[in-house]
């Protein structure tokens, strides 16, 4: 096929071509590669590009758009030809890569060091001060003699003349080796047989080096260290390549949230408690780094970091304000820099750039406009290149006007006709040339930049289109360096299973994933209990018994004080001031239906179930597909705004079965890792809490509304049928007490959860231990008390709930519902307690230099 | 933490030299508890050729385990404060005492045209600035809350005049910011933009700080935000009133030659013994009071209560001598 496969190859005239000469002939590095694309069937092609695509989609290899928080993302666009360079080119390549990482990062020292550049008029004032990228409050954060750009990517592209140039400079935090990386992966067995037996560069040593540089540089003064991967979140657009990269690379995923400063150190909260950060890869901005000192409304920050990094305790690759030199509007400076600070020449240039803010350079690039790109001066600007030839006359006016308007604003820049190179056409059989563009890699190593050979390339979408750019709708390629000498093969998956990784992910598990499950459980139950209550009253609602009014009366003002029920009158005050209210002698059962189907009532049912989608949201990952499904038919089933009655009866019961069957999935369907126990933890402490307190209520109430009140009580506790079976009667006061208090067999009632409480504070105290106490001490403290508590229900003197026993009932009503306030406190208290303990780790002492394995 | 200079010597308000006693007293109670807390604090005068602080007292409550001071990124002392113990209110208090000796201010017909201050700022491609001008650079551009805008530097043009002296412009800015503007504290919010605050004509100090800054950078011209304190004067007749003060601002143009002249346009005068100066920044933002992040909290109450007595008064309104050993 190889004759057919060039001659249906068809590149525009007037462009360098990756793979073809000017006589079509194929560039000798490509002959090997399309020799093996001889044999090769055009069906095939077809079952490899197959290959590509199902590789990409069950991988889950994405990129999401404009972080849409719907979660909107796309499949990564993977070609099935590789870009192939040949050594003798990459020699070139590289050393011009390393030697303008080297002036970058001198740069960036300057700047936010002695800013010697500036004083020697080298740089333009402007460009740094007038920057948001630059970071007033990371001057002198670093040492001098630190490496400040420890990552580096330039974008390069070819003219037709065959010369490289650079098009852009990545500094801030480069996206882009983890797609390299994956698509080797998948290219590398889609195309097993060229990529076998061609001597291509392998990847693998680059990523070592990247690991074991960040290890060495940072400050962890003979700790073993601990490097962790800063994302800003599933919503950023790269968001799969954090992930895998941290897989890869063997660091913590962390979010702002799961790092926390405390003192001058910054540790990582896990379930098993703070662990010391010596060196922080980041893929958040600088500005959103640390609240404290940068952007006041950054909630992805970590507080205090600047502070952590003043003190050199931690590595932050790479260092706080490293995008400033994003702006291809410096890049005109750097020619100058680099021979005053190394007295070299760039091996490689920058394509020709004016920045506006100089006068004659604006006039000119408006004089040019046919030749130039326009782009945005600052990166912190959204702005597609604006190609000059591309205008018509009206397009053009407003372009020089906006230019005049703001000329600091724009940068004009040559228009490069990117070289093309061939990629195979899904639908056309046949290969498509497509202008592309080269993000290379380099990495600060001990002994200067290590450049990974190979990289992400790039390819414009359509023909004669010169914007590459994944966020515009691109397509990527693997780039195969052929060495010149003898290559090992070094597997780029490392074993999945190795001892130490799963003892690693045992230990490292953040807090935050406790945290999440904890209120996923607690969220659960509420909604489920939330639901009972509604459910018992609005069926009294429907049936309009006037037998049932004190019944109503009671839900209503037992509603208000679990705070279900829209606020109303001066509820406000009064729920601050935690005053009871009165006993209503007139009950408006829309509060019911508003509690219900009401989104904006706080306490209300569609609120908590959006409370518990938001957690569970947060550990998806530990869901599984039908877990999911569930929860997705009860965001579905949520009754509207406007609902009738029976349309929020059913819904109630939509809601009770999701929530019984989410409990069952996480008894049986989740991994029981360390953080699995805070879900049915949650779960616990929510229903104590929640049926002490309803408990108590009804006890307090007056004896008409009391007695009226047993039969809903059985029902929201869910005893109603164990009632039935045991006792065969009408609910009376002792039975039910015993039921849904004593009980320490029925799931449902007080004792059993204080009962089960003990026993898992003891089994969670025993595996997580309690960091910085020791551990023994605290859950002691709680074991007793609740142990007292059981103590004090099993002897509760039952003969005052007798019938007739008058006075004495009263007596012993207000004991109980004391012992039943006393549950639900400790029930707030534990939840408190564990929050410290184990997910903010607030008031615990830092521990100093520890290694908890 | 105290820093102790020679006590102040109390004597008669002179034409040329005042001693100032300031107490600035900022107060948090939270809803819920505190567990971690991590303040900056630029409450410190910055020593000046015209300002000499002879001690300062940062007091906070309950006591930080981390209080360290050292310098921000404008030369400002800063002290950043940190507290691990659950705490449910937090007090700092900052009080010092401060001789502020007169300036001498260049006639303003003296200065250099306008247009030949912007031109020395401009950068020109591989000559060395002058290190003043460099420095003058830090406040040259946007930031987060100046901006420069064409619609502001029409505005300006009124004052400046083609030729006219750097001063001439300036005090006439600076007056016409004062007779078109209204003192509001109702009217804006600490987060008001200064596009916002130049159409509705009205705001605060720190709203016509931004504003004139924005106006003179839109111009081409070098300005910074200070941050200090004024003297009131109480109504005749009336005592002075612990805690009736407040902060100030007001901005600080670079005038070659002789450095920088201070313009306060809420009150239309170049500072001299009535503003004491705390420290400078391109904005708000750089030399906020007390900024910080804590964990917990819920929603909060603060009070600020800010006092600036001259020590010639001091006994009149804390009944006691003041503390001259």
């Amino acid at each position: 096929m190889p004759e057919d496969f060039l001659s249906s190859y068809a590149p525009p005239p007037g462009r360098y071509d990756e793979m073809v000469d000017a006589s079509h002939e194929p560039r000798p590095h490509w002959r090997a590669f399309l020799a093996h694309l001889s044999g090769l069937s055009v069906e095939t092609m077809r079952q490899k590009v197959e290959f590509v695509h199902d590789a990409i989609a069950s991988d889950g290899v994405s990129y999401n758009v404009y972080a849409d928080p719907k979660g909107a993302s796309r499949p990564w666009e993977l070609d099935l030809l590789p870009l192939i360079l040949p050594a003798d080119e990459w020699r070139e390549i590289s050393a011009a890569v390393a030697q303008r990482a080297r002036l970058l990062d001198a740069i960036l020292r300057d700047l936010y060091g002695e800013q010697r550049l500036l004083a020697e008029g080298l740089l333009p004032p402007a460009l740094v001060f007038g920057q948001r990228a630059f970071l007033w409050p990371a001057i002198g954060a670093t040492r001098p003699d630190q490496v400040a750009m420890h990552v580096y990517a330039a974008d390069l592209a070819r003219s037709p003349d065959g010369r490289w140039w650079i098009l852009a400079d990545r500094t801030g935090g480069p996206s882009g080796a983890g797609y390299a990386l994956q698509n080797r992966m998948t290219i590398s067995r889609a195309l097993s047989d060229p990529f076998r037996e061609l001597p291509v560069e392998p990847l693998a040593p680059f990523f070592s080096a990247l690991q074991d540089s960040l290890y060495r540089m940072s400050p962890a003064n003979g700790e073993t260290p601990l490097a962790v991967l800063l994302t800003p979140g599933p919503y950023n657009e790269t968001y799969f390549e954090h992930s895998f990269l941290a897989r890869y690379l063997g660091f913590p995923l962390v979010e702002g949230q799961d790092l926390i400063v405390r003192g001058d150190a910054v540790y990582m909260k896990t379930l098993r408690g703070l662990r010391r950060v010596h060196a922080i890869l980041r893929r958040l901005d600088g500005d959103y780094c640390d609240p404290v000192e940068l952007r006041a409304d950054s909630a992805l920050g970590i507080p205090g970091l600047l502070h952590v990094i003043r003190a050199g305790n931690v590595l932050v690759a790479n260092a706080l304000g490293s995008a400033v030199l994003e702006t291809g509007a410096l890049t005109g400076f750097y020619p100058a820099i680099s021979r005053r600070l190394f007295d070299e020449d760039l091996r490689i240039p920058s394509i020709a750039t004016w920045w506006c803010g100089e006068e004659p350079a604006l006039e000119y690039a408006i004089a040019h406009l046919d030749e130039l790109v326009i782009k945005p001066a600052y990166p912190t600007i959204r702005m597609e290149p604006i190609f000059g030839h591309t205008l018509d006359a009206a397009g053009r006016e407003r372009l020089v006007e906006r230019m005049r308007a703001q000329p600091h604003a724009y940068v004009a820049q040559e228009w490069v006709r990117l070289s093309h190179a061939p990629t195979w056409g899904r639908d056309t059989d046949r290969p498509l040339a497509r202008a592309a563009s080269l993000r290379v890699f380099a990495v600060a190593t001990p002994n200067g930049y290590a450049v990974l050979p190979g990289g992400l390339t790039r390819v414009a979408p359509h023909e004669g289109g010169d914007v590459v750019s994944m966020q515009w709708g691109g397509s990527s390629k693997d780039t195969w360096i052929l060495s010149d000498g003898p290559v090992t093969r070094i597997p780029l998956r490392r074993p999945r299973l190795g001892v130490a990784d799963v003892a690693q992910s045992a230990v490292d598990i953040p807090s935050r994933v406790g945290e999440n499950l904890f209120w996923m459980g607690r969220y659960a139950e509420r909604c489920e209990a939330v639901a009972r209550l509604l459910r018992a009253a609005l069926l009294r609602v429907v049936d309009a018994e006037p037998a049932d009014r004190p019944a109503l009366a009671a839900l209503a003002w037992v509603s208000d004080r679990l705070e279900i029920l829209p606020e109303r009158g001066d509820e406000r005050e009064r729920r601050k001031e935690k005053r009871i209210p009165p006993l209503p002698s007139e009950v408006d059962t829309g509060w019911f239906l508003a509690a219900a189907v009401d989104p904006s009532v706080t306490g209300g049912l569609v609120a908590n179930v959006m409370r518990l989608h938001a957690c569970s949201n947060h550990v998806r990952e530990r869901m599984s597909t039908d877990n999911w499904h569930v929860f997705h038919r009860l965001l579905r089933k949520l009754p509207g705004k406007d609902a009738s009655l029976g349309a929020a009866l059913e819904a109630l019961d939509e809601v009770m079965l999701a929530c019984v069957s989410l409990a069952g999935f996480a008894m049986d369907d989740m991994t029981r890792d360390e953080s699995w126990q805070f879900l049915p933890l949650g779960r616990r402490l929510e229903r104590l809490a929640h049926l002490a307190r309803v408990a108590a209520c009804v006890l307090e109430l007056p004896p008409t509304e009391r007695n009226a009140s047993l039969e809903w009580l059985l029902e929201a506790a869910n005893s109603i049928v164990t009632f039935r079976a045991r006792y065969r009667r009408a609910p009376e006061l002792l039975p039910v007490l015993h039921l849904v208090v004593l009980d320490e067999s029925n799931p449902h009632a007080v004792a059993f959860q204080l009962r089960d409480l003990a026993v898992s504070l003891v089994r969670v105290g025993a595996e997580l231990g309690s960091p910085g106490h020791g551990t023994e001490g605290h859950y002691f403290a709680f074991g007793e008390e609740l142990g007292a508590l059981i103590a004090k229900l099993r002897t509760l003197p039952l003969a005052g709930f007798e019938p007739e026993s008058g006075d004495a009932l009263e007596e012993a009503c207000k004991n109980l519902a004391g012992l039943l306030d006393q549950a639900e406190r400790i029930a707030f208290r534990i939840s408190d307690e564990l929050h410290r303990r184990y997910f903010t780790h607030a008031g615990m002492p830092a521990p100093v230099g520890i290694d908890p394995k | 933490m105290t820093t102790t200079l020679p006590p102040p010597e109390p004597k008669h308000p002179s034409s040329s030299t005042r001693t100032y006693y300031v107490v600035h007293e900022t107060s948090y109670t939270y809803e819920h508890p505190v567990g971690v807390s991590r303040q900056i604090v630029h409450l410190a005068p910055r020593p000046l050729p015209w300002q000499t602080c002879r001690s300062h007292t940062l007091h906070v409550t309950p006591q930080p385990e981390i209080l360290a001071e050292r310098e921000d990124a404008f030369g400002n002392p800063i002290s950043s404060l940190y507290i691990e113990s659950e705490h449910s209110s937090l007090v700092v208090r900052s009080s010092f005492w401060v001789d502020v000796r007169a300036r001498d201010y260049p006639a303003d017909d003296a200065t250099p045209p306008w247009e030949e201050v912007r031109a020395r700022l401009a950068y020109r491609a591989g000559r060395p600035p002058q290190p003043e001008d460099l420095e003058a650079a830090r406040f040259l551009f946007e930031s987060s809350r100046v901006r420069n805008k064409r619609e502001l530097a029409a505005w300006t043009g009124a004052c400046f005049s083609p030729g006219a002296p750097l001063l001439v412009g300036v005090r006439a800015l600076m007056n016409r910011i004062r007779e078109e503007f209204t003192f509001d504290p109702k009217a804006t919010t600490v987060s008001t933009p200064v596009m916002e605050v130049f159409e509705r004509r009205r705001g605060v100090c720190q709203d016509f700080a931004h504003l004139m800054l924005s106006c003179l950078r839109s111009i081409g011209l070098a300005a910074r935000y200070v941050s200090g304190y004024i003297l009131t004067h109480p109504p005749p007749g009336r005592p002075r009133l612990i805690g009736a003060d407040a902060s100030h601002a007001w901005v600080s143009v670079y005038c070659p030659g002789y450095g920088w002249v201070d313009a306060d346009p809420t009150n239309g005068v170049f500072p001299s013994l009535e503003h004491v100066t705390l420290g400078w920044g391109r904005d708000y933002d750089d030399v906020i009071p007390l900024r910080g992040v804590l964990l917990g909290g819920g929603e909060h109450e603060l009070e600020i209560a800010v006092t600036v007595v001259p020590i010639e008064e001091y006994e009149s309104v804390f009944g006691t001598p003041p503390p001259v050993p």
